[in-house]
């Protein structure tokens, strides 16, 4: 905590109130939304500063469904306003029309997800199944842990998403009730402070700048969107260093630093296990009862989603014997989207290792250091053995016969 | 569309496919004041003096203001901005109308020359 330069106080804030706070602070011109559980409280608080007068002049704006509360943060965005919104679960999959239209027209539009299950069956509780439905979107995707990263992460979302070498939507995804409803102590900034770190919005093309009109939104056929799409990946993927450099500033801004790729014990690690969202946590304690016992295990979180930081993971990686991957949502037909990250950076990295996938938490099931426990001796075994002892895709908690696949 | 813009490389375009309206000034490449936006069309109207009664239906009911008049009175066909819809022809109230679809092909003078006789049945 040296070098702290920005006084912070401490409160018990959840996930939801961790974000509404940051949208406050960050005195967002516009805020568009339509609630949906586990999400609803971060609009909801949002609203009730405006209503308060607590919301420096941002504007919110009630619509009838997600697909208009995204269109209508097209609007302010491209009108040249800073925006953002929350939603999950299916709000989000009725947006993910919009979400693609969001980040081909270069809008630093900031989104909070609380991940949630996709009916059938309806569920409001956590997975990563919206999260992943629009992982092809074009967005930025940060992953928050805890209340305390959902607060620090919007602060870095809209320094990046805004930055003009960047220029592309965010989405701060948490976990729904784990880290949404879950109250913890929060370090957060005086207003002044917490506006200064990210600065006034800077406008690039608004539409409402009646002197130099401009067309978003045009249509490309084939002599063009090709190149406007690879366009748009470049600065995707591109946008990792920005990324990076402000997880940087932002550590000596606010003493809490942040990485593409988090690890934990791994430098001698024979046996690691790669994941995101609040099961981090559960695994970082399990690492430690293990390690008291001996056992040269690791943890590695995925901090940003998309651009995918493949180098970061494979030098998080590179020492391990045996690798868990831990997908919280069904792969319906293949293997985890994690899982195929880490395969694919083994591969293009000449890395030959025993790699399993692990489908858990569906649906807000739990998962408990004893299930974690459980995988890092399934990855003893394969380190053990020189090779893969278990089919490749495995089930964590999961009631009835042992399922496994491929 | 024009050759300049088919030859851009990717890392040439504005970011966002974000098309600017006006480059100095109003007349600028992309703008219809300059292009046809009508090459499109496959059948268009021709204009007859002789029947017209100058009543200006065409004129009001044009979705394109492609009708140009000038002092009250018909003057011609704006064929850069028509989209052959035909709406000029179908409330044209005059017998024989003065204006009538032709394919896009014929010259209007021979259009003129074979311009449809008055309708006998429809007098009567």
């Amino acid at each position: 905590m040296a070098n702290t330069k920005a006084n912070q106080t401490r409160v018990v804030w959840d996930g939801n109130m961790a974000a509404a706070q940051a949208l406050r602070q960050a005195q967002v011109d516009v805020v568009a939304a339509y609630p949906i559980t586990p999400s609803t409280p971060i609009v909801q608080n949002y609203s009730q500063f405006v209503a308060d007068g607590n919301a420096n002049d941002g504007e919110f704006v009630m619509v009838e469904s997600e697909h208009s509360a995204m269109s209508a943060c097209v609007g302010a965005s491209a009108g040249g306003g800073r925006v953002a919104t929350a939603t999950s679960s299916q709000g989000y999959a009725l947006m993910v029309e919009v979400l693609y239209q969001a980040s081909g027209m270069r809008l630093p539009i900031i989104m909070n997800v609380v991940n949630r299950a996709l009916a059938s069956p309806l569920n409001i509780h956590g997975d990563h199944s919206d999260m992943y439905l629009g992982r092809d979107a074009g967005w930025i995707n940060l992953c928050a842990y805890s209340p305390q990263e959902v607060y620090d992460l919007n602060f870095i979302a809209f320094k990046t998403g805004e930055d003009l070498n960047v220029r592309l939507p965010v989405a701060i995804n948490q976990d729904g009730f784990l880290t949404s409803h879950t109250a913890e102590v929060v370090e957060h900034f005086s207003d002044e402070d917490a506006f200064g770190f990210i600065g006034s919005y800077v406008g690039k093309n608004p539409m409402l700048d009646g002197e130099n009109p401009v067309t978003y939104g045009a249509q490309t056929e084939g002599e063009w969107h090709f190149e406007h799409k690879m366009r748009q990946n470049h600065a995707l993927v591109n946008s990792l260093d920005t990324i990076r450099a402000n997880f940087k500033k932002y550590a000596e801004f606010s003493g809490r630093e942040y990485h593409p790729v988090e690890t934990y014990l791994t430098d001698d690690a024979e046996e690691i296990i790669v994941c995101m969202g609040s099961v981090f946590g559960t695994t970082q304690i399990t690492v430690d009862q293990l390690r008291a016992s001996g056992r040269k295990v690791g943890l590695v979180g995925i901090r940003v989603w998309r651009p995918f930081p493949k180098e970061d993971l494979a030098a998080a990686i590179k020492n391990a014997k045996s690798i868990a991957a831990l997908d919280r949502s069904c792969p319906m037909g293949t293997t985890g989207a994690l899982y195929n990250e880490v395969a694919a950076v083994l591969v293009e990295n000449g890395m030959s290792k025993n790699l399993l996938n692990y489908i858990y938490g569906l649906g807000g099931r739990d998962t408990t250091t004893e299930h974690l426990s459980g995988i890092f001796s399934d990855l003893k075994a394969c380190s053990d053995a020189g090779k893969r002892t278990k089919p490749v895709v495995q089930t964590i908690n999961l009631r009835g016969k042992m399922l496994s696949f491929y | 569309m024009t050759e300049e813009h088919l030859l851009k490389g990717w890392e040439e375009f504005e970011a966002g496919a974000i098309l600017y309206s006006f480059d100095g000034s109003s007349h600028h490449i992309n703008n219809s004041i300059q292009h046809s936006v009508a090459d499109w069309r496959a059948e268009k109207p021709v204009f007859n003096e002789e029947h017209c009664i100058h009543c200006q239906f065409c004129w009001v009911y044009c979705p394109d203001t492609s009708i140009i008049s000038k002092d009250k009175q018909f003057d011609h066909i704006d064929y850069v901005h028509c989209k052959g819809c035909g709406i000029c022809v179908d409330v044209c109230p005059t017998n024989p109308k003065s204006l009538v679809m032709f394919t896009e092909q014929t010259t209007n003078d021979e259009a003129i020359r074979n311009w449809p006789a008055k309708d006998t049945k429809k007098d009567a």
